[in-house]
């Protein structure tokens, strides 16, 4: 009966893969949704300047102080890209894979995460009544491999704290950008 | 092997087949596309009653990011925007924008979700819905 069950799996695993194959994109991957202004608010804030090289080129230098590497610039659409490729192990998953293969012996099973890479991307453009101040929005993301070298996550970075520290970082690249330094 | 066994291994050997027998070599893919010319680009491309190439790119990348995109690439010259949304899938989308005509700006978008090309009409009619609202934003310099 064991072997029947066995088979079965193998039986049914094409066919599982086949219909994964099939799924289509999410309903709201291309619309705006209700997070999509809390979002806005989130990852924009607003400079007293008119002048978008100068805010651009504080952002790549805090980019660089953030150790990113910067990929792609485009000044006249006021756009910077970047990333930076750093270590993701997390002690609690390690620990959670070696407990794993302790207990089961499978060492092929356990997962850990190794690497990712983090990527950056700042937009700019003119805002108020008149486009005399700058709006800064900056957005995160990461893909996270494991230490099989398979992707294990996808995501966006949305830690208000993050957005937060890094508008303070970039207030001060702005002030010292202004000063020269 | 008693045979209940056996003949579930060859059912299982055969149903492996039939899945994969459908595909055809992955070099195939360089070329390939399920809908007509046409047809793709009617669902992805739209006309704005605009001159200013500047400001559409702008848009889109401002309309991209509120949907959750990173932009990856943008080149004002080819009015070309690239970007990738990563929310467990990966969709990679890049918007083209040239004049139409004297006085209109043709939008042009197309996507991928994984490892397959978005070839239906709604999450296009989706991302120029947005588009709509962000460009009557802009217009209208209201945050």
């Amino acid at each position: 009966m064991k072997k029947v069950r066995y088979s079965c799996f193998f039986l049914l695993m094409p066919l599982a893969l086949v219909i994964e194959g099939c799924g289509g994109i999410p309903k709201d991957a291309l619309s705006m949704n209700k997070a999509t202004l809390e979002d806005r608010q989130l990852q924009t804030r607003v400079f007293d300047t008119s002048d978008e090289g100068k805010i651009l080129s504080a952002s790549a230098s805090l980019l660089q102080d953030l150790g990113f590497n910067l990929d792609e610039s485009e000044t006249d659409l006021g756009l910077l890209v970047s990333s930076k490729d750093r270590d993701a192990m997390e002690a609690g998953q390690v620990i959670g894979a070696i407990a794993w293969t302790v207990m089961f012996g499978i060492a092929g099973d356990a997962r850990y995460d190794c690497r990712q890479k983090i990527r950056a991307s700042i937009v700019t453009s003119h805002a108020g009544e008149n486009g005399e101040r700058i709006a800064v929005r900056v957005t995160f993301q990461r893909i996270v491999w494991d230490q099989k070298n398979q992707i294990s996550k996808l995501e966006k970075l949305n830690d208000p704290k993050m957005y937060q520290d890094f508008f303070e970082k970039l207030s001060k690249a702005v002030f010292l950008e202004a000063h020269g330094i | 092997m008693n045979r209940p066994v056996k003949f579930i291994a060859a059912l299982c050997l055969v149903s492996s087949c039939l899945c994969f027998c459908g595909c055809e070599s992955s070099r195939s893919q360089v070329l390939a596309a399920d809908e007509s010319q046409v047809k793709l680009r009617s669902m992805q491309s739209r006309v704005f009653d605009t001159k200013d190439k500047i400001k559409t790119l702008r848009t889109a990348m401002a309309t991209l990011q509120d949907l959750g995109f990173v932009i990856d690439k943008a080149d004002d010259v080819l009015g070309s925007v690239s970007a990738t949304k990563l929310d467990r899938y990966a969709v990679r989308i890049t918007v083209n924008v040239r004049p139409h005509g004297e006085t209109q700006m043709l939008v042009r978008a197309n996507a991928q979700y994984n490892l397959k090309a978005i070839e239906d009409p709604e999450p296009y009619q989706q991302f120029f819905t947005a588009f709509e609202k962000a460009i009557f934003l802009t217009a209208h310099n209201i945050e």
